[in-house]
């Protein structure tokens, strides 16, 4: 399992890896809002966890279909599935490693982009914090994409219609907490609600990806 | 001892049955040859017998964890060097010694160089040295001698022997001669799937799906 982690890591971070992609895009989105809305920063401080938390979460999507597209390219995932690591172990460490490379971090330089955004200022604990426990579910989720459309043509496109709409309630509740954070009100029960929501999907998507995978490998 | 038995196996491409009635046993130290002309099924069969595929009706029976498979890719990462490739599958089956596989298929000049610098030839050659460090002692080979020169077919055939000669076994597609005279061979073509196209549609959901 080490050892699947840390390749995936090493391809991320090698040319053509595409590590810092997301940031980049995410860097991009945040610079842009300001432009499209104009500079005013009560109007900004408003609309920052929103913007915030949609910023990563297809900053996220950005490169979810690598995941498993470049491995059935060369044939690594025949010879992972017939490897001793059960497939949804291989999901699983193929999750954390985006969640690695993706998810955390976006979620450490937030209150940078926090920064471009006019975020208000109790926010920022707390825009970390939604971030650190809301980004695992989008990989996973978005790992449970990818395997229902490895194979497939395009299938990047395909990958996102599925997969966003899952992201809804993860997305709810993460900029709900950011922005009970901005009002200076209690953030913990959207939290409580993000994390029961990663929690149930690291537990059940990793299943339903290997089936998917397993399909697909016909 | 054998290693794996294959009873009346019939398998499916797409939903329509390729080969039906296929019953082999393979025993320690035994290879045994696939022929058949293109599209008869020896994919599929390889892939079915790796577990990749669901089998259609039959047995197959092999010990967990027995198997090793070789398919049309190498499943190899161009980024990373020709060692880090074979040590990656190495520590996937369990850590096995890569040197030993890298001088089997006479990689070690190439070890440091990265996967995307290789030729074809020297990638199926790393390929095929992944299935030293797997440890398996059944390999499924397809087409294994793709793109390999006349010299790296001898090398993999004198890794082959070396493999039978420790107790393992391999199913091979090929349409060269490997120079394995123990080898059996198994001509696919009479158990090419007979029935019409309407009476081979699959019975139901659970035959193709299941």
């Amino acid at each position: 399992m080490k050892a699947l982690l840390i390749r995936d890591l090493r391809l991320a971070t090698r040319a053509g890896g595409g590590f810092g992609l997301a940031l980049a895009f995410f860097l991009i989105v945040c610079t842009l809002v300001p432009f499209g809305v104009g500079p005013e920063g009560g109007q900004l401080s408003r609309i920052a966890p929103g913007i915030l938390w949609v910023g990563a979460l297809l900053s996220c999507l950005l490169s979810l279909d690598r995941i498993f597209a470049l491995d059935f390219e060369d044939g690594s995932l025949d010879l992972l599935a017939t490897a001793p690591l059960p497939l949804e172990g291989t999901v699983a460490i193929k999750a954390f490693a985006h969640w690695l490379v993706t998810g955390l971090p976006l979620a450490l330089s937030a209150p940078v982009f926090g920064l471009l955004l006019h975020l208000p200022g109790p926010a920022y604990p707390w825009l970390v914090a939604s971030l650190m426990l809301g980004t695992p579910a989008l990989s996973m989720l978005g790992a449970f994409g990818a395997a229902v459309t490895v194979g497939l043509r395009r299938g990047g496109l395909l990958m996102s219609l599925l997969v966003l709409p899952l992201y809804v309630p993860t997305l709810i509740f993460g900029a709900e907490a950011v922005r009970r954070g901005a009002a200076g009100a209690d953030p913990v029960t959207p939290l409580v609600f993000l994390a029961a929501i990663t929690l149930a999907t690291l537990a059940l998507a990793p299943f339903a990806a290997a089936a998917a995978l397993r399909v697909n490998l016909r | 001892m054998s290693l794996l038995a294959v009873r009346d196996l019939a398998v499916a491409r797409g939903g329509l049955r390729a080969v039906e009635g296929v019953s082999f046993n393979l025993e320690a130290g035994g290879a045994l040859v696939l022929r058949g002309p293109n599209g008869v099924g020896k994919t599929t069969l390889l892939r079915t017998l790796a577990g990749l595929q669901p089998l259609v009706a039959g047995v197959i029976e092999a010990a967990p964890d027995a198997i090793a498979y070789a398919g049309h890719s190498d499943g190899l990462k161009p980024a990373l060097t020709a060692a880090e490739n074979l040590r990656f599958w190495s520590e996937i089956f369990g850590g096995h010694d890569i040197a030993g596989a890298l001088e089997a298929m006479n990689l070690r000049d190439l070890a440091e160089r990265p996967a995307h610098a290789l030729s074809a030839g020297q990638k199926r050659r790393l390929g095929l040295a992944r299935l030293m460090v797997t440890g398996r002692p059944v390999w499924l080979l397809d087409e294994p001698t793709v793109s390999l020169d006349r010299d790296s077919v001898a090398l993999f055939a004198g890794m082959l022997r070396a493999h039978l000669g420790r107790g393992g076994a391999a199913v091979i597609a090929t349409h060269i001669e490997l120079g394995l005279p123990e080898a059996e061979i198994l001509e696919l073509g009479p158990y090419r799937a007979t029935r019409t196209r309407r009476e081979s549609r699959p019975a139901g959901f659970n035959e193709v799906f299941g």
